[in-house]
């Protein structure tokens, strides 16, 4: 996995609440058995204007102008600002993939679904939560400061605004160590091995309809 | 001091803790199905890794799996590709269980866990599909991974977990005539929100989830994630127990003696502390119908869509007004006049026997309205299927004009070739009403199978209470 230490990039906004999973990457592109490639289709049915299936070359697609991340102003974000409860529905992990994909380092939000969240630390993807009346105010920034960009610095766990504003986000001690290592989750848990085998042997020893 | 359910299945499956809290948990059962899967296989094998326990794993095709037609197979290559991987990787690794496509036991993943016994009480159940929240209906710790996940469980038999906080939604008194257990989850939906489950682990308890049979609390544990709990349960009683006894992976003989004692500890303490309570009365419950592109967007019957003024939040508010724009609906219209051009009775929330029993009793002796023009029985697996032929459900739903399916996911997400075409609107028992969901452009409401069929019925929705 990527590490992510600093981040210092292009804000975009996308301001609705309950934006899903299902918005994020359609159905339709799931039917890949790859990891890569879903940057294309993020939130394919607002960007386009037209139905997008897999296979289809997307950048000959009609865009939907009204879509805020068509916008010329927004090209090349890596920051994305959302509301409440980003990343609700399905667990397909294809959406922080289409998210790292489409060029996102970071979201920052009022709240996220849990599945997502956990989802997008397996992926160097930083989720960042951080009160309303701080997301009303990047909000404001973005729409009203072309070129706004922020810094996100994981190990001081704060956002830092170009006017000297500095933001302090919470995020769990032994997700920020993994992410800023970079490390590799399955072999952290291996090194547990003997555990779970004890765990296992014991489990099977007194439940063993478990085992069957 | 005394324990809630969750601290009892949770402390039962901890191999070891972090400095920070952060959990390795065991896993006992992990359910495998083609969508979510093929990328963490692929992982495995590029690490040099092999699979910690495969006799943990049940695996099936749903997604994918077309409804008709079977004899020609998967025509779509992408999903034929996808269904032939799983089927390639889980002959290379082995399985408790494998109902492929085509096997008169497969179907949706939650459906055909349960009905072989392979969920059982106690256990830690996992699958890349968030509806794995249904197996809770067994006091299971359930939820749904993502593929990431899905690789750690296969290499490690083990998640890295944070524990939840807690939230007890007590549901008490008798539930009316025509009022559903889907019924019930979709007007808790509506009261806390589906962000108002998130961060906790959901117990549902009360009398009236005591009197649901064990599919009703499937049902409802089903959609505890749309309510944003990743993990949703119900304690052990009788009816788990009767329900368990005598299927093809639940103990037996001296095991079973074994079993049914600890599976009888398996209820919260009666003096356990919850972070939250929700009550909810159920006798005030009537038959719901989603009006919005989220499950939370929900009224009665004999209630209205709403007016976007309704609301004092301005993100709600623009929200409701961005629903009622892809929904095609006017504020103040009564639910009861929203016309319906095609039916689905299915997924993993509403596709098992007792679902199509409601369905059909409804249907029996009627025939869909004129505008109609297409209404869907999808059972959830092989056994639902042939169990329901059995009873001759089948020939009232084709009396009555629906089309009999094979098993599978279908168009709860519409990844074959089940789906809404731009602008039609779907009576539908599953589980998701977002934009896109069941097709492009597709139209989604969510209600009981009573009041679906109710609904193809009429033509449009309708108190099912009025037609029985």
């Amino acid at each position: 996995m990527k590490p992510f230490t600093l981040h210092d990039g292009l804000v975009a906004p996308l301001d609705r609440s309950n934006v899903d999973t299902d918005a994020i990457i359609p159905k339709q592109f799931l039917k890949s058995i790859k990891r890569s490639g879903f940057g294309p289709n993020a939130f394919d049915e607002w960007r386009y204007m037209d139905q997008g299936e897999p296979g289809m070359d997307n950048s000959l697609r009609p865009k939907n102008p009204n879509f805020v991340l068509n916008q010329d102003r927004y090209q090349g974000a890596s920051i994305l600002l959302v509301r409440q409860n980003f990343g609700c529905g399905s667990s397909r992990e294809h959406a922080p993939w289409a998210l790292e994909d489409f060029g996102f380092r970071t979201i920052i939000g009022e709240s996220f679904a849990d599945i997502f969240f956990n989802n997008c630390f397996k992926n160097g993807l930083l989720p960042i939560v951080l009160p309303k009346a701080e997301m009303d105010a990047l909000f404001g920034l973005t729409e009203h400061s072309p070129g706004f960009r922020l810094k996100v610095d994981l190990p001081a766990q704060l956002v830092m605004r170009p006017d000297g504003h500095a933001i302090p986000f919470e995020v769990d001690a032994f997700r920020k160590e993994c992410l800023v290592n970079g490390w590799d989750d399955i072999g952290l848990t291996l090194r547990h091995a003997d555990k779970i085998r004890e765990y296992e042997a014991n489990r099977r020893a007194g439940q063993p309809w478990l085992f069957a | 001091m005394p324990k809630t359910l969750y601290d009892k299945l949770w402390e039962s499956h901890v191999v070891h803790t972090e400095a920070d809290g952060t959990a390795l948990l065991y896993i006992d059962r992990h359910l495998i199905h083609e969508v979510t899967s093929p990328q963490a296989f692929e992982g495995l094998k590029l690490a040099g890794r092999k699979p910690w326990r495969t006799s943990s794993i049940v695996a099936t095709a749903d997604h994918n799996t077309p409804t008709t037609h079977w004899e020609r197979g998967i025509e779509d290559p992408v999903s034929r590709q996808q269904v032939e991987t799983l089927d390639a990787n889980i002959r290379e690794v082995g399985a408790l269980a494998y109902f492929p496509f085509k096997d008169k036991r497969q179907g949706i993943v939650h459906v055909v866990g349960p009905e072989n016994g392979a969920t059982l009480p106690g256990m830690t159940v996992v699958c890349g599909d968030s509806h794995t929240s249904t197996h809770g209906a067994f006091a299971c710790l359930a939820h749904g991974i993502g593929t990431s996940e899905v690789e750690h469980v296969l290499a490690t038999q083990c998640l890295l977990q944070k524990k939840s906080r807690s939230m007890l939604v007590r549901v008490e008194g008798p539930l009316g005539r025509g009022v559903t257990a889907k019924d019930i989850v979709l007007a808790l939906i509506g009261r806390i929100g589906t962000a108002g489950g998130t961060g906790y682990a959901i117990e549902f308890a009360g009398s009236a989830i005591r009197a649901l049979s064990m599919e009703g609390r499937m049902t409802i544990c089903n959609m505890a994630i749309e309510a944003g709990a990743r993990v949703g349960f119900v304690a052990v009683d009788d009816t788990t127990i009767a329900y368990l006894k005598g299927r093809d992976f639940a103990p037996r003989g001296e095991d079973w003696e074994r079993a049914i004692a600890c599976w009888r500890t398996l209820v919260s303490d009666s003096d356990a502390r919850f972070d939250a309570v929700v009550d909810l009365d159920a006798s005030g419950i009537v038959p719901q119908v989603t009006w919005g592109t989220s499950p939370e967007m929900v009224a009665g019957i004999d209630g209205a869509v709403p007016a976007p003024e309704d609301f004092q939040d301005p993100v709600k508010r623009e929200g409701v007004e961005r629903a009622l724009q892809y929904m095609g609906l006017t504020p103040r219209t009564p639910i009861g006049q929203i016309r319906i051009d095609k039916v689905f009775i299915g997924s993993c929330t509403n596709s098992r026997i007792e679902d199509l029993r409601d369905a059909a009793t409804v249907v029996r002796g009627r025939h869909i309205a004129a505008n109609v023009k297409l209404a869907l029985v999808v059972p959830g697996s092989g056994l639902v299927k042939s169990q329901a032929e059995a009873e001759g459900l089948d020939r009232i739903f084709t009396a009555a004009g629906f089309e009999w399916r094979q098993p599978g996911c279908s168009m709860c997400l519409a990844m074959n070739d089940d789906r809404l075409n731009p602008g039609e609107r779907c009576a539908s028992t599953s589980n998701r009403n977002f934009e896109g969901r069941q097709g492009a452009g597709g139209r989604t409401h969510l209600v009981s199978p009573a009041m679906a069929a109710a609904a193809a019925i009429a033509g449009h929705f309708v108190d099912v209470r009025q037609l029985a």
